[in-house]
């Protein structure tokens, strides 16, 4: 056991756990979180994802010891109380079925439209590629990802659309 | 009545039962439920509000047990109408994704006259829900939500006539809306529902022979009169499951709690010789090793260091005598030559028609064609998981079992315990279709709690659930077929043989895994079976046979085979539509026109009109896709991309189906990609259509990956598909870029003011395969007859053909 400290959606919590102990069993049974899930502990399928300074990083094989910078899980999404765009987008498009996966797929979808606000269609199916989902609601992903671009677009005030 | 409660004692956290109801409705309306509902809600914290509405109510107390089962015959077990004249429902179902609680609510509402936001709905509790059976075979909508709709009617009724007393007018000068009751000739007169029965008790007995026939006096709306019914309802769970409120069942942490990783054995059949505990006894958190049998799990403080007990744990296990199966590449011989078991031909009998050998005998052309489908696994994707909480001598199970029910019977049986003192809460989970109809790890979860007496959480690890999760069976189907001078197809003959035998049932106590590795055994294993081909084809002389084969290994295998959605359809229809596109080839016709033939060749119909109905959904799939009729193959291209697109139609149960696939081959590497769908579409009155879109969608997508990928893989030893690589998945690089559902009604009366509602969970799932392999002999010339169509098979049948 040894003690470290995590920023996680704005706060920093210290936890006392085996530093090799994998970040989502650190997120889910120390913090209490249910966002990141475990799906596989192998990195194959995304369930689990977290965002580590707004990159999508697979919490389950992460040691907690090498955790740095500021972890966003999807509670931490929501901006000022208000959803995320693509949160938003995804309960106008009803995206979830069962919604296990969805975790991974709103926080890659988020982190992708940060990198690349309008992505083309084949960017889009790249860039969701890693993360799995079995009740197979891949076509309304990627409606609801092109749903937030369109929004975002909005709200951030670009004209030359 | 004492609600005393020690938390020390291992007892469920306050708002733990709170929580798991509360997941249904998101936290806000539950918050505004019980402010506005003014019942004396004793024991709420640790009962939740349904359950607090209920002891206020006093129907069921028992939040230390014994846990009576709901009267189905009481209408206060189905609905509860709240002092704000809100009201919940009770339903013994459960959802796997498909939006069973909203289209529920949206028909109970309807014939409630009560606004959709003014009802909330608990499923699959069995201390708290009727005993529906849990979710299965699609007919969540079709059956259990009828029983709703009747039990609504019944109340508005009974609400009615206390309305009618209390003005001391009759009922018909009355009118209903949105649960405010007022009089015709002055509108100013109101009560609400609340104010009439609002917290209190209806005691209105119902009637009806079983739960299934449950009513009342009252007879439902006729379709025209509903509201709530046909409009796409945003579904109720979906904003906490976005934002990351949502409780799931693997949420589920009770103080106390410790963690279980199961150690399975390395081989199939193999047995535990050696099991040496000093390996993991002085790492830290390690409380316990359980073993029972074959039966091993590790038990620890946190959950990592379960996981890394059960990896280190010293075990020596000894190989089989003989062989548990041949190697997967070996399946399909072995299939084919084993000796059937003995009377198993019976559960996939149809009545024979006509003179199929005959016929086949003086046929123009003879069209033979055998065709392989692989075991496939349902590979959740979350691995199995449950909490069992063995406080106060009773035992409480956390799960997402999708039959609950036979879930608490099962368990109390395993564990020797009294039903009464066992409860079963559902709580939702990764998509279920079949995998979760016996949830293994309630049963782990409830046996190491006892064993332990503290409340445990079973997680499995991946490598499990690929390897030991319940298969759907692998067939092997030959078929002959007929046709005479003319193309008409006169004789066919179905024979397939299906690796299922001892089947896994629904959660029954002595065929989970758990119970397999103790060493326990059902007196009679299940020999499995299936049904033939499900068509609505006039072909006059027929036949369909189906037998099934064991496995050397029938007990603590990972090949158990269990119910995978739509159980058997998509082998079955592979087969059988993938045939009938070679009929059509042979006879030089077009492929919708052939079916079309063959569907129009009788008259008559059944009691649902499922012969108009699929030839309904084939003219309408055919006319949405633009379907251009010529025989296939087409003209095959000279691109690296070769093109075509091919149909298959089935019906399950009540619903029909038709489903259009467009694919492209790439010549280079034999890889299959469908950048579009046709799916029309009966499944009679439609709750949601954008609830149907969405199930239908998955369906379909389901069934691409099953056609293009999913395998489970094995030698002679062990199941070597252990995670997804080795048993892949779609993937969003291969989703269609266009799907088009046409929902049809192809019934010859569409306005009937009964018509119901028919299955959608499963049934479009089940033509894709065909409908897919069809359409790559359409763009190649070439037939795959074998699941799944991983590009080096197609390269080696390219090659084959020269193309
Ligand atoms: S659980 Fe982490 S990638 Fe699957
Ligand atoms: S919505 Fe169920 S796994 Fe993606």
């Amino acid at each position: 056991m040894q003690e470290t400290t995590l920023t996680v959606n704005g706060k920093t919590h210290t936890v006392d756990v085996d530093p090799a102990t994998p970040l989502l069993y650190v997120l889910r049974n120390d913090l209490g979180l249910r966002g990141p899930r475990f799906g596989c502990g192998l990195a194959q399928c995304g369930t689990c994802t977290v965002l580590m300074d707004g990159r999508p990083i697979r919490s389950c094989i992460l040691p907690v010891s090498r955790t740095r910078g500021e972890i966003t899980t999807l509670e931490g999404l929501p901006e000022d109380g208000k959803l995320h765009p693509v949160q938003q987008a995804w309960i106008e498009e009803q995206v979830p079925q069962c919604g296990f996966c969805q975790n991974g797929q709103i926080l890659t979808a988020a982190a992708l439209l940060s990198n690349s606000p309008n992505p083309s269609d084949e960017e889009i199916r790249r860039g969701m590629n890693p993360i799995l989902c079995r009740c197979m609601t891949y076509y309304r992903i990627q409606s609801a990802v092109k749903r937030a671009a369109t929004a975002m677009a909005g709200t951030s005030g670009e004209e030359d659309r | 009545m004492t609600r005393g409660r020690d938390p020390g004692n291992g007892r469920q956290a306050p708002d733990t039962i709170e929580r798991a109801l509360g997941h249904w409705e998101g936290s806000a309306s539950r918050r505004d439920f019980l402010k506005t509902s003014g019942l004396f809600v004793f024991g709420l914290s640790a009962m939740g509000a349904a359950g607090a509405a209920r002891q206020a109510l006093g129907s069921q107390p028992a939040e230390s047990g014994p846990y009576r089962d709901p009267d189905f015959l009481q209408l206060d077990s189905w609905l509860v109408v709240h002092e704000d004249g809100s009201a919940t429902f009770y339903l013994g179902k459960t959802d796997g994704g498909q939006g069973i609680g909203t289209a529920t609510r949206q028909m109970m509402c309807d014939e409630l006259d009560l606004a959709f936001d003014r009802a909330t709905v608990v499923m699959g509790r069995t201390d708290l829900t009727v005993d529906q059976g849990g979710s299965g075979g699609s007919d969540a909508i079709e059956r259990d939500a009828m029983v709703g709709r009747r039990i609504a009617a019944e109340a508005r009724r009974v609400l009615l006539e206390m309305a009618s007393e209390r003005f001391g007018v009759p009922v018909e000068e009355l009118r209903v809306s949105e649960g405010v009751i007022s009089l015709n000739g002055d509108p100013a007169r109101t009560v609400t529902y609340g104010e009439l029965v609002g917290g209190r008790r209806f005691d209105v007995a119902l009637t009806g022979a079983n739960i299934n026939q449950a009513g009342g006096v009252a007879s439902v709306k006729p379709v025209q009169d509903l509201k709530l019914v046909g409009q796409s309802i945003p579904r109720y769970d979906i904003p906490a499951k976005v934002d990351g409120s949502f409780e799931w069942a693997v949420d589920v942490r009770l103080p106390g709690m410790v963690h279980a990783r199961n150690v399975r054995p390395p081989f199939a059949g193999a047995t535990l010789t050696a099991l040496d505990e000093s390996s993991v006894r002085d790492m830290p958190g390690f409380l316990r090793v359980v073993r029972k049998g074959n039966y091993v799990a590790v038990v620890c403080e946190r959950e990592e260091q379960a996981i890394e007990a059960a990896e280190r744990l010293a075990v020596t296990w000894e190989k089989p005598a003989t062989a548990p199966f041949p190697a997967s590449d070996d399946l399909f011989e072995y299939l084919r030559s084993a000796e059937p078991e003995p009377g198993s031909e019976r559960r996939g009998a149809a009545p024979v028609q006509g003179d199929p050998d005959g016929a086949l005998a003086s046929a123009a052309t003879v069209v033979e064609a055998a065709y392989d489908v692989p075991f496939q696994g349902h590979t959740a994707i979350g691995p199995a998981h449950a909490v069992a909480d063995p406080s106060d001598g009773q035992m409480t199970i956390y799960t997402n079992d999708m039959k609950p029910y036979s879930h608490r019977t099962g368990i109390a049986e395993f564990l020797g315990m009294p039903p009464e003192q066992v409860r079963v809460i559902w709580m939702e989970g990764p998509q279920l279709y079949g995998r979760t109809a016996a949830d293994d790890a309630g049963f782990e979860a409830a046996y190491l709690a006892k064993e332990l007496g503290r409340p445990v959480r079973v997680q499995w690890m991946r490598h499990e659930e690929t390897a030991w999760d319940t298969k759907g069976p692998a067939f092997a189907i030959d078929l002959r077929g007929g046709l005479d001078a003319d193309g008409n197809l006169v004789a066919l003959d179905y024979q397939a043989r299906i690796a299922n035998y001892a089947h896994v049932g629904y959660n029954q106590a002595r065929t989970v895994l758990i119970a397999q590795l103790m060493g326990l055994r059902p007196d009679q294993p299940s020999p499995g079976g299936a049904r033939g081909p499900d068509d609505m084809y006039h072909v006059p002389n027929r036949r369909g046979e189906t037998r099934a084969v064991r496995l050397p290994l029938v007990f603590e295998t990972p090949l158990r085979t269990g119910n995978l959605r739509d159980p058997n359809g998509p082998q079955i229809t592979f087969a059988a539509e993938s045939f009938v596109d070679e009929l059509a080839a042979a006879a030089d016709a077009d492929p919708v026109e052939f079916r079309l033939r063959l569907l129009r060749g009788a008259t008559d119909d059944d009691e649902v009109f499922r012969r108009a109905r699929s030839i309904a959904v084939v003219e309408a799939a055919a006319r949405a896709y633009g379907w251009d009729a010529r025989p296939s193959p087409g003209r095959l291209g000279d691109g690296p991309l070769l093109t075509g697109r091919g149909i298959a139609y089935t019906y399950r149960a009540r619903t029909t189906i038709a489903v259009i696939a467009e694919v492209e081959v790439e010549r280079e590497t034999g890889r299959v990609r469908v950048p579009r769908m046709v799916c029309a579409h009966d499944c009679g009155l439609v709750i949601n259509p954008d609830g149907l879109e969405n199930t239908i969608q998955g369906n379909l997508l389901h069934g691409i990956s099953r056609t293009l990928f999913e395998e489970v893989r094995f030698d002679g030893e062990t199941v070597t598909s252990v995670d997804w690589r080795t048993h892949p998945t779609l993937t969003h690089r291969d989703a269609p870029e266009r799907i088009d559902v046409v929902v049809v009604n192809g019934d010859p009366n569409p306005d009937r003011p009964d018509l119901r509602p028919y299955g959608a969970g499963e049934p479009s799932h089940k033509p894709v395969p065909a409908a897919i392999a069809n359409a790559v002999h359409d763009a190649t010339g070439v037939r795959m007859r074998r699941l799944p169509l991983r590009p080096e098979r197609v390269l080696a049948e390219l090659a084959a053909a020269g193309v």
